[in-house]
C-alpha cells in the first residue's frame, strides 16, 4: 500500500517537472529556428512556428503537449526534422543503458571489494594504496581519464578500438572511463560504512564471543555497512542510465547522453522536455527502489 | 559471500557483454568510412543547408547539373545538354533518355517542375529558398503575391525538356542547378508520407546512392544505386558516414584505421594543426569562406563610418592567420576570397595604424579619449576556441592602436545568432560560406533588404551596383561592377572589416583513397571516391 501511494505521488511530481522544463527552455534566449542563414521571409518562420505550435499561447502549447504525452507521444524533434523525440530516445537509449549497466556493474564490482578491503585492513598498506586509488578515481575527471585510456590501450597497445560502438571490445574503455569515478565514490562510502559499523558495540561482542574475524566482517559488519552504498547506488544508476556527454562524445557512442547537452544548445524544446522527463522518471523510480531495498536489508527501517 | 558476490558480478558482466554482441549483429563492412561532421538535421535536399548535410544529400539526389569531382564546377548530370537564349535569360534543358529513380520508374521533366514548386511553397520551409528567386516570378509566388504556379519560370515542354526562364541573366545559374535545393525529389513519395518521406524504405532517390539506413548519432549508410544514369562510374558499393563532432575522436579513428576520410574543417584538433599540416595525408586548400567583423551601424559610436574604418584599419590580419588559425587561411582585405570565379579583387582597407588613429581622432575620440566601452559579440563553446582567441587578439589590437576598451561578450550559438539578427550588438564576429562559386554569394548579403545583412547598413548606391552587375551578361564587365561595389562597401561605408578567407582541410591517405580533390567549394562527390587498397 505504501509503495502504491509513492507510485501515485510520482504523477504530480512529473507534471511539475515537465511544466518547469517546458517553460524554462522557452524562456531561455535564442530559438530553435535561429540559423546562420536568415529565413527567406517571415513567412517561412511563421510556417515553422505554426507547424510546431509555437505560435500558440504558452499554456495552450503545454496543454496540447500533455495531451500528446498521455498518448505516449513526446512530440517531434525541432532539430532533426524527420525524427520524433520518441524515435530518437528509442534508438539511442539501448546504447546508453548498456554502457550504464556495465559501468554500474564495474563501479560496484570494484568499489565494494575495494572499500571493504581498505576498511578491514585499516592503517595497513592495503588501506593506503586502495584509498589512494579511490581518491584518484574521484578526482580525475572523465575527460582526462578517457583520452588517457584511449591513448594507452587503443592507440599505443591497440588492444581496443579507439571509438564507435557495436562489439564487446568497443565497450571496455568507455565502461572504465565512466565507471572509475563511481567506483571511487563507492569504495569510499563502503570504507566509511564499514569503519562505522566496526566501532559498534555489537561487533565487539561478536569478537568477544570468539568469532573469527572472517565471520565478524562478512556476517555481521557487511550487511549494515552496505546501506550507504545502496542509497547512493539509486541516483548513481539514474545518472549512468541517462548517459554521459563527455564519454559518449569521446567514444562516439550513439546514446542519449549527447542529446542531454546538445538538445538544449539547439533549443530543441520537445527533446529537452522529453529527456528531462526521462531522467526524472528514472531518478524517482530508482529512489523508490532504494527505499524498498533498505526495508529488506535493515530490519529497523519500516515505512508506513 | 565475497566469492558469491564476485561471481555474480562476473556473470552479470558476461551476460551484458553477450547482449552487446547480439545487438551489434555483424554488418557488412563499408568500402569507405567517412567522418562527416555534425549529424544531419535532415536528408531532404530541399530543406538542408549545412555542409555535412549537403555532402550526403548530393549522393542521394541529383539535379540538372552536378559538381565536378575535381574542380567543383557544374557539369551535366540529369540534363545531358542545354541551350541558353541570347539575352541570357532562358535555358532549355534536355534530360537524359535513360533517367530512372532508384526504384526503376522514369524521372521526367514534370518531376522537376513539381520539385521546384515545392521549394517555393512556404510550408516546405526551405532555408535556401532564396536561391530559387533567380527564376522568373519565383519570389512573388513564394511571397503569395502571385497565386498561379504556372507563372513561375519553370515549365515541362515534354517528358524530357525543361524550359527555365530567369528574372535576369544569372552567370552562376548552372552552379545553382547542382545545389541540393534544385535537385529532383520523388513527388509520389512526398505526397504519401509528408515530412517522414526521407525515412521510407527503400528510399526513392535520383542520385548515385540509396539510403541503406540512417541511425541518428551512429551512422548513415549509403548503398550504390544501380539505376543511376552514371552508375558505370560509381567507384564503391557501400559508404558509411559517421556523425562526429569531436576533433580528437575523428583523428583517433583515422589514425587507428577505423575511418578512411575526415573531411570537415572543424575536425582538426586546433592545437595539432601545425604538426598535422606537415603530413602527406593532410590536405589543405583555399575554401570560399570569409571571416570578418560586423559593425552595427545603427548604434553609436559605429554609426560614424570613420569609427568603423578606424577599427577595420587597426586589424593586423597577418598576425591572426599566422599566430592563431595557422591552417593555411589567407589574410584578406576583401570580403570575397581571391580564389572566387569571375572575380576582380576590390580595393579594401589595409592595416594602417596611423590612419586609424587619425580617423578616430577626427570622429571626436583622439587617442581613444571619451570612447565608450563597446562589446564584441562572439559565439562561445567547445568548437569556438579559435573564435575566442581571435576575439582576444582583436581586443588587444584595438586597445594598442586606438586606445579603446572592447569587452568580449561570448554567447552560445543560437543566442549569438538571435542577438546578431536583433542588431543588439556593437561589434560581432562573423563569417560567411559561399553557396556557389561567384562573388554575388558574398556581396548580395549586404543588400538593404537581405536578411543576412545584420549590420543595419542600407545603401541605395550599393543595391543599384549589385543589381546592375547581375543584369550584365558580359562576365568581365560584370566583375568590374562587382569590384566597384565591393570597394565602395569596404572603403567608404565599412559596415564590416574583413579578416581572412578560409582554408579547407581534409585528411585521407592518397595511397589508399583516390578521387577526392581540392576545390574551392569543398565538395567531393562520394561516387568518385575510390579505395586503392585496404
Amino acid at each position: 500500500m505504501y509503495y502504491f501511494k509513492r507510485i501515485l505521488a510520482l504523477v504530480p511530481l512529473l507534471l511539475v517537472i515537465s511544466l518547469l522544463a517546458f517553460v524554462l527552455v522557452r524562456v531561455a534566449p535564442g530559438g530553435p529556428f535561429d540559423k546562420e542563414r536568415a529565413p527567406a521571409s517571415p513567412e517561412v518562420e511563421r510556417a515553422l512556428k505554426a507547424k510546431y505550435r509555437l505560435d500558440q499561447p504558452l499554456w495552450k502549447q503545454y496543454v496540447l503537449y500533455l495531451g500528446d504525452l498521455a498518448r505516449g507521444d513526446l512530440g517531434p524533434s525541432m532539430k532533426y526534422r524527420h525524427h520524433s523525440v520518441g524515435d530518437i530516445i528509442k534508438q539511442a537509449l539501448p546504447a546508453t543503458l548498456m554502457l550504464g549497466c556495465l559501468s554500474f556493474g564495474f563501479a560496484l564490482g570494484v568499489g565494494i571489494p575495494l572499500g571493504f578491503a581498505t576498511a578491514a585492513r585499516k592503517g595497513q598498506w592495503v588501506d593506503y594504496g586502495g584509498s589512494l586509488l579511490a581518491l584518484v578515481g574521484i578526482c580525475v575527471p572523465a575527460f582526462v581519464i578517457g583520452p588517457l585510456l584511449v591513448m594507452s590501450f587503443a592507440i599505443k597497445l591497440k588492444w581496443f578500438p579507439v571509438a564507435l560502438w557495436g562489439s564487446p571490445l568497443n565497450a571496455v574503455l568507455p565502461t572504465l572511463a565512466l565507471g572509475l569515478f563511481y567506483s571511487g565514490r563507492i569504495a569510499r562510502l563502503m570504507r566509511e560504512g564499514m569503519l562505522g559499523v566496526l566501532g559498534e558495540p555489537y561487533i565487539m561482542t561478536a569478537r568477544a564471543k570468539g568469532l573469527t574475524e572472517r565471520v565478524v566482517l562478512f556476517k555481521h559488519a557487511l550487511r549494515p555497512a552496505i546501506l550507504p552504498v545502496i542509497s547512493y547506488a539509486g541516483p548513481m544508476l539514474a545518472d549512468l542510465l541517462t548517459g554521459s556527454f563527455v564519454i559518449e562524445n569521446l567514444f562516439q557512442i550513439p546514446g542519449i547522453g549527447v542529446f542531454m547537452v546538445t538538445s538544449s544548445q539547439n533549443k530543441d524544446y520537445p527533446m529537452v522536455v522529453g529527456l528531462v522527463l526521462l531522467y526524472a522518471l528514472l531518478l524517482l523510480v530508482l529512489n523508490l527502489a532504494v527505499d524498498f531495498l533498505y526495508s529488506r536489508l535493515d530490519p529497523q527501517v519500516k515505512y508506513e | 559471500m565475497r566469492l558469491n558476490f564476485t561471481r555474480s558480478t562476473a556473470s552479470l558482466l558476461a551476460g551484458l557483454a553477450l547482449v552487446l554482441t547480439g545487438c551489434g549483429a555483424r554488418e557488412e563492412p563499408a568500402d569507405i568510412v567517412i567522418v562527416n561532421g555534425a549529424e544531419p538535421e535532415s536528408l531532404d535536399p530541399q530543406i538542408v543547408s549545412g555542409q555535412p548535410e549537403i555532402r550526403v544529400v548530393g549522393a542521394l539526389f541529383e539535379g540538372l547539373t552536378r559538381f565536378n569531382a575535381t574542380t567543383g564546377d557544374p557539369e551535366p548530370a540529369l540534363a545531358s545538354h542545354w541551350e541558353l537564349s541570347n539575352d541570357g535569360r532562358v535555358y532549355t534543358f534536355h534530360l537524359r533518355t535513360n533517367l530512372t529513380w532508384s526504384t526503376g520508374t522514369a524521372i521526367t521533366a514534370r518531376d522537376f517542375v513539381w520539385s521546384w514548386r515545392r521549394v517555393l511553397t512556404p510550408a516546405t520551409a526551405s532555408d535556401y529558398v532564396g536561391i530559387m528567386f533567380y527564376l522568373k516570378n519565383a519570389e512573388s509566388y513564394f511571397l503569395g503575391q502571385l497565386k498561379d504556379p504556372d507563372a513561375i519560370g519553370v515549365q515541362a515542354l515534354d517528358d524530357r525538356t525543361l524550359r527555365v526562364e530567369l528574372e535576369s541573366p544569372t552567370a552562376f545559374f548552372l552552379s545553382l542547378c547542382a545545389f541540393p535545393t534544385l535537385a529532383v525529389v520523388p513527388p509520389d513519395v512526398i505526397d504519401a508520407h509528408g515530412d517522414l518521406w526521407v525515412r521510407t524504405q527503400p528510399l526513392k532517390t535520383s542520385g548515385a546512392y540509396t539510403l541503406d539506413f540512417w541511425r541518428i548519432n551512429d551512422r548513415i549508410r549509403l548503398r550504390r544505386n544501380p539505376h543511376y544514369w552514371d552508375d558505370a562510374n560509381t567507384q564503391n558499393q557501400i559508404v558509411d558516414l559517421l556523425p562526429i563532432t569531436s576533433a580528437t575522436t575523428a583523428l583517433n579513428l583515422y589514425l587507428n584505421g577505423q575511418a578512411d576520410v575526415v573531411w570537415d574543417k572543424s575536425l582538426v584538433p586546433v592545437h595539432l594543426t601545425d604538426v598535422l599540416r606537415l603530413r602527406p595525408d593532410f590536405h589543405t586548400f583555399d575554401y570560399l569562406g570569409a571571416y570578418f567583423v560586423r559593425f552595427n551601424v545603427t548604434k553609436k559610436p559605429f554609426d560614424d563610418p570613420r569609427v568603423r574604418k578606424a577599427f577595420a584599419l587597426s586589424i593586423d590580419r597577418h598576425r591572426i592567420v599566422e599566430r592563431i588559425t595557422r591552417g593555411g587561411e589567407k589574410a584578406a582585405e576583401t570580403l570575397v576570397p581571391l580564389s572566387t570565379a569571375n572575380y576582380l579583387p576590390a580595393d579594401g582597407l589595409r592595416h594602417d595604424p596611423s590612419e586609424a588613429r587619425r580617423l578616430l581622432a577626427s570622429a571626436g575620440f583622439p587617442g581613444g579619449q571619451g570612447f565608450p566601452t563597446v562589446n564584441y559579440l562572439l559565439n562561445a563553446g567547445t568548437s569556438a576556441s579559435v573564435d575566442e582567441k581571435i576575439a582576444v587578439e582583436l581586443q588587444a589590437m584595438w586597445r594598442d592602436v586606438l586606445g579603446v576598451e572592447v569587452s568580449l561578450r561570448p554567447m552560445e550559438w543560437k543566442t549569438y545568432l538571435a542577438t546578431l539578427t536583433a542588431l543588439d550588438y556593437e561589434l560581432a564576429r562573423s563569417s560567411w560560406i559561399a553557396d556557389y562559386n561567384d562573388p554575388n554569394t558574398f556581396l548580395d548579403i549586404f543588400l538593404s533588404n537581405n536578411g543576412n545583412n545584420r549590420t543595419g547598413w542600407k545603401d541605395q548606391r550599393y543595391d543599384d551596383l549589385i543589381r546592375q552587375a547581375n543584369a550584365t551578361v558580359d562576365l568581365r564587365k560584370r566583375a568590374e561592377i562587382f569590384r566597384e561595389a565591393e570597394t565602395y562597401l569596404l572603403r567608404d561605408a565599412a559596415p564590416i572589416g574583413p579578416i581572412y578567407s578560409y582554408a579547407g582541410f581534409n585528411y585521407f591517405d592518397p595511397e589508399k583513397i583516390a578521387g577526392i580533390h581540392a576545390n574551392p567549394i569543398d565538395q567531393h562527390p562520394i561516387n568518385a571516391i575510390k579505395r586503392l587498397r585496404r
